[in-house]
């Protein structure tokens, strides 16, 4: 009965591990742009 | 293209709760394990696609390092070909056939040394210089988060099944988690080294990783592990039922893998075009040329597009 709180897990730790790597996708996207952003108004 | 890529992520989402419903609703369970075996449908498609990903980087980083020539990119096109037909013919000669592995079936391996070459010559086609160390630094990634889910999920499942997290020893899990090892190491290397050689080392380092890739998948055929033995190719006798549902949970997954690559290897081009405005601006800026109206903008404006 119990070994379903491990399917669970394994479920939940999957979309955790790639909503995670999802968001720092987004991150560094984001960090990126500013910094093109900041390039292109010359200073 | 970007047009395509919100349609394709809308299918890829149908696909994996369709995958979803089918591995927790559908797929019958299993006599021995109970309701717990269904990880498999997230674990065993996480290292499928992990073990491709590896393998992309790998022809990715050969043909990065060949290509630094004409004439050696022409011998190695000529040695993929070499290798493509051997391993296409060889199993199918009675002596290395019997040599086969239990359940290891000839046409199997000959196909798989097809798909070698073809996509070899595949990706020769489309990636050229810089784009080919994009596409390794891409998989590479992308693979290790696959490896890792393959990691975790493993002894989640392992715990109920075996009554252990982890068997030391067993060379299956061992070498995976010397796989990810190779690969964490190699994205070290990229990110904190600012040697002019850091892609030609990397991609070095990924040709020597790779080879952890077919000691990972065989081993459970050529050593005693605790490993489960293969479903697929190794004379398994996984229900059909289940091994429909395994295919199409594969199937989702390499969809997402394929997205997510996709954005990796957007997100790659753009940094390597803010860094060469950057290296660019501060080349100009002694000499006060840099400005709204100087040629910093051309790149910029090439990589916001």
């Amino acid at each position: 009965m119990n070994s379903i709180k491990f399917l669970y897990a394994a479920y939940i730790a999957t979309w955790l591990i790639h909503g995670l790597y999802i968001g720092s996708l987004v991150r560094r996207y984001g960090r990126l742009r500013q910094q093109m952003k900041d390039l292109g108004r010359g200073k | 293209m970007k047009r395509a890529f919100p349609i394709l992520a809308v299918l890829t989402a149908l696909l994996l709760v369709y995958a979803f419903y089918q591995a927790l609703w559908v797929a019958p369970t299993d006599a021995l394990q109970g309701e717990v075996y269904r990880i498999i449908y997230y674990h065993v498609p996480s290292a499928w696609t992990a073990f491709l990903l590896f393998f992309i980087n790998f022809i990715a980083s050969v043909q990065y390092l060949a290509n630094a020539r004409p004439s050696t990119a022409r011998a190695a096109r000529w040695i993929v070909i070499a290798i493509g037909i051997i391993g296409f013919v060889a199993p199918f000669i009675p002596q290395v056939k019997q040599q086969l592995p239990t359940g290891m079936y000839p046409s199997s391996v000959a196909t798989t040394f097809l798909i070698i070459t073809g996509l070899y010559f595949v990706i020769g086609k489309y990636f050229v210089d810089q784009d080919l160390d994009v596409l390794a630094v891409t998989t590479a990634e992308v693979g290790v988060v696959f490896c890792s889910i393959v990691l975790v999920t493993g002894p989640i499942w392992a715990r109920p099944v075996w009554g252990i997290w982890w068997a030391p020893g067993d060379i299956r899990l061992t070498s995976t988690l010397v796989l990810w090892l190779i690969y964490v190491s190699y994205l070290v290397l990229r990110r904190f080294s600012d040697s002019a050689q850091t892609q030609k080392l990397a991609a070095v380092l990924a040709v020597f990783g790779a080879l952890d890739v077919p000691l990972v998948y065989f081993s459970i055929w050529f050593f005693r592990t605790q490993h489960p033995q293969p479903v697929i190719g190794g004379g398994g006798s996984m229900d059909p039922r289940m091994l429909h549902v395994l295919l199409i949970s594969w199937m989702a997954f390499l969809c997402f893998a394929f997205l997510v690559c996709w954005s990796r290897y957007r997100l790659e081009n753009l940094r390597r075009k803010v860094e060469e405005a950057e290296a660019l601006e501060s080349l100009l800026e002694p000499a006060g040329l840099a400005g709204p109206s100087s040629a910093v903008k051309t790149p910029l404006s090439r990589g916001s597009k």
